[in-house]
C-alpha cells in the first residue's frame, strides 16, 4: 500500500479516537450528540477510505449504513426525545477535561500495550488500526461507567460500536455479514433504547438512572 | 430440506405467525404446536449422519444441547399456557402483549437453536445478539417499575458483552485471515479447526480474553452476574425458566467452541486458571448470596449462577472426566432448573407473592406441587439418586484426584449452597400453608391452574439420567470431552 493510504487511514481512524476523548468531557446533550455525529462521520470516511484503497467495494455499503444510520438518522430521533422531554438543559456531571485526558491516555496506552505485542506478525495498518480500535471501545466503556443519563449511556454504548465497526473495517476481507448485521443490530438496539426510554419516562418522569436505581426488586 | 434448516426455520414462521394470530389460546396452542415440530425435527438428527456445510453443523457436541434445546422450549411452551392463561384472569398482562410474549418466545427459541447449530462465527454472534433483544423485550413485559429497571440493566450489561464478544470475534478473525486467506473461510468453526494450529498464539489468546468475558457475561459468570437474578426475578416465570435452562448454556457452548480452538491451537495460553477462578468466584458468592434472598424467583436465579460456577470450573479443569461432567452437570442443571421454575411458577400464582417467608406448607396445599418442588429442589443440591448427584461427584472426585487444593473451595461452595436450599425448602414446601397474599382465602383452597406434566417430565429424566445413562449419550460426551482438551 502508498505511503498516503497508510497515512490517511491512520488519520481518519486517530480522528475516530479523538472523538471519542471529546465524548467523554461533554456536559450538554446537545453537544453530546454533535461530537457523536462527528464520529459517526470520520468512521464513515474512515470506512470510505478502506473500501477504495484496498478495492473492497463492500465496505461502501458499511460507510453508507454508518453515514445515514449514526450520523443522520441516530442523531435527529435522539435529538427530539431530548426536546420532548425536556432534558435539553441538563447538565449532568461528566469528566473533567484533565481527568478526561489521564484516563483516556491511560485506556489508550493499555490498549497499545496490549494489542502491538500479539500482532507482531501482523501489517503495521492492522496492528495500529486495531490499537485504535480498541481504545475506541475502551474509552466508550468508560463513558458508560462514568455518566448516569440515560441518553449519554446510549451514546457511550453506540461509540462502542463505532469502534468495533472501525476493528472490522481493519480487518482485510472480513466478510460483509458480520458488518451488515452490526449495523442492523445498532438499529435494533436503538430502537428498543427508544422504547425503553418512553418507558423510563411515562414511569418515572425522570431520565436520571440512579433515581432508577433506586428502585430495587428485592426490599431488603 | 436438511433438518437442521427445519429446525431453525420452524420457530422463525413460528414467530411471523404467532405475530399475526389473535387470541391468547390460539397463540398458546400454535406455541406449543410449533416447539413440538422443532423437537421432532432435532429428534431427526439422531438418526442422520454428522454433518457439515456452510452454514450448519452438527456434530457429537451440539447434537445433544440442540435436542434438549427443543425439548425445555416445549414442556416450557406447554407450563406458559397455563401460565399466561392465569395471568390473563388475574389482569396482569392483556391480549396484546400476549400476542407479542408468543412471537417473541419462538423468535428466541430461532436464536438459541441458530446460536448452536450455525457453522460461522459471525452468525453465532449475530445468534446470541438477536437472543439477548428478545429476552430483553420479554422481562419487561409486565411493564412495571422493577421490570423494566430489570431489562434495562439487563440490557446495557449484556450489550457490553455482547460488544466484547464482536471484538473478540474480529480479532479471532484477524488471527485466522493471515494462515487461512480473507473471506468465509476463516469464520467458520469447521474450516478453522483444521487450521488452527498454525494461527499465531498470541491473538488468539487476547481474542479469547475478549470472548470469556463478553459470552462470560451472558453465562452470569461473577463479577458480570448483576443482571441474571434480576432478569429472572421480574420476568414472567416461563421465561425465567428459558433463561436459566437455555441461555445460559448457550452462551457457555460459545466459550467452549473457542476454548476446543484453543486446545487444538495446542501453544495458546491454558484458559483453564481463568475459567477455574471464574467458576469458583460465581460458585462461592452466589452461595453465599443465596442465604439474603427474600424472593424465590431471585433465591433460584442465584443457584443457576452457582451451577454455572461450578461447569465452568470443571471445563476449567479440563480432562476427559471433568469434562465429561460439565457436559453432563450442563444438561442436568438445565433440566433441573426449569422444572425448578415450572413449579416455582405455579405456587407465585397459587399464593399470590414471591416472597419466600409468605409462602409455605406447599406439600399440604398442593401436594402433587409441593412434592414436584422438593424433589427439583433436593435434585438440585446434588443429593442422589438424580443426575445432579452423578455429575457434582464426578466432578469433585477427580478434582480431588488431580488438584486436591482446588477441590476445597469447590466442595465448600457446594456445601454452603446446599445448606441454603435446605434451609428454604423447608419453608416452602413444609409448615401450615397461609392464606393468598392481600386476601384471607386459604392458599389450600386455591385450584392449581395448568398441568404438571412438564414439571414432573423434567424430574423423570433427572432421576433416570441419575441411575442410568443411555450408551450413545456417553460416547458423545467422552468424543466431545477428548476435543475440550
Amino acid at each position: 500500500m502508498s505511503d498516503l493510504g497508510y497515512d490517511a487511514a491512520h488519520m481518519l481512524g486517530a480522528v475516530v479516537l479523538l472523538m471519542s476523548f471529546a465524548l467523554l468531557y461533554q456536559r450538554r446533550l446537545f453537544s453530546l450528540l454533535n461530537v457523536f455525529t462527528m464520529q459517526a462521520l470520520a468512521l464513515t470516511a474512515t470506512a470510505a477510505w478502506q473500501a477504495y484503497s484496498h478495492g473492497e467495494p463492500h465496505l461502501y455499503i458499511t460507510a453508507l449504513l454508518t453515514l445515514v444510520l449514526k450520523a443522520i438518522l441516530i442523531p435527529v430521533a435522539l435529538h427530539r426525545i431530548i426536546v420532548k422531554m425536556k432534558i435539553h438543559r441538563t447538565i449532568e456531571p461528566a469528566l473533567g477535561i484533565g481527568l478526561t485526558m489521564v484516563a483516556g491516555v491511560s485506556l489508550v496506552t493499555l490498549s497499545i500495550l496490549l494489542v502491538l505485542p500479539v500482532t507482531a506478525d501482523a501489517t503495521a495498518l492492522t496492528r495500529e488500526n486495531l490499537a485504535l480500535s480498541l481504545s475506541v471501545v475502551l474509552l466508550g466503556l468508560l463513558m458508560m461507567i462514568s455518566r448516569r443519563n440515560a441518553v449519554s449511556q446510549v451514546v457511550g454504548f453506540m461509540s462502542i460500536e463505532n469502534g468495533l465497526i472501525l476493528a472490522a473495517v481493519g480487518a482485510a476481507g472480513m466478510p460483509l455479514v458480520v458488518e451488515m448485521s452490526v449495523a442492523f443490530s445498532v438499529m435494533v438496539a436503538f430502537i428498543i433504547f427508544g422504547i425503553f426510554l418512553f418507558h423510563i419516562r411515562e414511569r418515572f418522569d425522570t431520565l436520571d438512572m440512579q433515581k432508577i436505581e433506586s428502585f430495587r426488586g428485592e426490599s431488603d | 430440506m436438511s433438518a437442521v434448516a427445519v429446525i431453525v426455520a420452524t420457530p422463525l414462521i413460528g414467530a411471523a405467525v404467532l405475530a399475526l394470530v389473535p387470541g391468547h389460546r390460539l397463540g398458546a396452542r400454535l406455541n406449543i404446536g410449533f416447539s413440538a415440530v422443532t423437537l421432532l425435527a432435532s429428534l431427526v438428527l439422531f438418526a442422520l449422519e454428522p454433518s457439515s456445510g456452510a452454514l450448519f453443523v452438527v456434530d457429537a457436541f451440539n447434537i445433544y444441547l440442540i435436542a434438549l434445546t427443543a425439548f425445555v422450549g416445549l414442556t416450557t411452551s406447554v407450563f406458559s399456557a397455563g401460565y399466561i392463561a392465569h395471568e390473563i384472569a388475574v389482569g396482569k398482562l392483556d391480549e396484546r402483549k400476549l400476542r407479542f410474549y408468543h412471537a417473541m418466545y419462538q423468535a428466541f427459541m430461532f436464536t438459541m437453536l441458530l446460536a448452536l447449530s450455525a457453522n460461522n462465527l459471525g452468525v453465532m454472534w449475530v445468534a446470541v445478539e438477536g437472543a439477548t433483544l428478545t429476552t430483553v423485550l420479554m422481562v419487561s413485559l409486565y411493564r412495571t417499575a422493577a421490570s423494566i429497571e430489570a431489562a434495562w440493566k439487563y440490557f446495557i450489561l449484556c450489550g457490553v458483552g455482547i460488544a466484547l464478544a464482536l471484538f473478540g470475534t474480529i480479532l479471532m478473525y484477524m488471527a485466522a485471515q493471515p494462515v487461512m486467506g480473507p473471506g468465509m473461510a476463516a469464520m467458520t468453526w469447521t474450516e478453522l479447526m483444521v487450521h488452527v494450529a498454525k494461527i499465531s498464539p498470541a491473538i488468539l489468546n487476547l481474542a479469547f480474553v475478549f470472548l470469556l468475558i463478553g459470552y462470560g457475561t451472558k453465562v452470569g459468570l461473577a463479577p458480570l452476574h448483576a443482571w441474571l437474578p434480576d432478569a429472572h426475578a421480574e420476568g414472567p416465570t416461563p421465561i425465567s425458566a428459558v433463561l436459566s435452562g437455555l441461555l445460559l448454556n448457550v452462551a457457555l457452548y460459545a466459550v467452549l467452541r473457542f476454548k476446543m480452538l484453543l486446545a487444538a491451537n495446542g501453544q495458546a495460553i491454558a484458559p483453564g486458571p481463568l475459567m477455574i477462578a471464574m467458576g469458583l468466584a460465581s460458585l462461592l458468592l452466589a452461595g453465599l448470596m443465596l442465604y439474603r434472598r427474600r424472593d424465590v424467583k431471585r433465591f433460584f436465579a442465584y443457584s443457576s449462577i452457582e451451577h454455572m460456577g461450578i461447569i465452568t470450573f470443571a471445563f476449567g479443569m479440563g480432562g476427559p472426566l471433568a469434562n465429561f461432567a460439565g457436559l453432563l452437570h450442563m444438561a442436568m442443571h438445565s433440566l433441573t432448573k426449569s422444572a425448578i421454575f415450572y413449579a416455582v411458577g405455579h405456587a407465585v400464582q397459587v399464593t399470590g407473592t414471591q416472597r419466600i417467608e409468605r409462602i409455605s406448607g406447599l406439600t399440604v396445599s398442593h401436594p402433587a406441587l409441593g412434592w414436584g418442588l422438593l424433589a427439583g429442589v433436593v435434585a438440585i443440591a446434588g443429593l442422589p439418586p438424580f443426575g445432579v448427584f452423578m455429575s457434582e461427584f464426578l466432578l469433585v472426585t477427580s478434582t480431588f484426584a488431580r488438584e486436591p487444593l482446588l477441590a476445597l473451595p469447590l466442595v465448600a461452595g457446594i456445601l454452603v449452597a446446599f445448606g441454603a436450599l435446605v434451609l428454604r425448602v423447608q419453608q416452602l414446601c413444609f409448615g401450615a400453608p397461609g392464606t393468598v397474599e392481600g386476601s384471607g382465602v386459604p392458599v389450600a383452597s386455591v385450584p392449581l391452574q395448568g398441568t404438571l406434566v412438564p414439571l414432573y417430565a423434567h424430574l423423570a429424566l433427572v432421576l433416570v439420567a441419575g441411575v442410568w445413562l443411555p450408551g450413545p449419550l456417553v460416547a458423545w460426551f467422552q468424543t466431545v470431552a477428548a476435543l475440550l482438551g
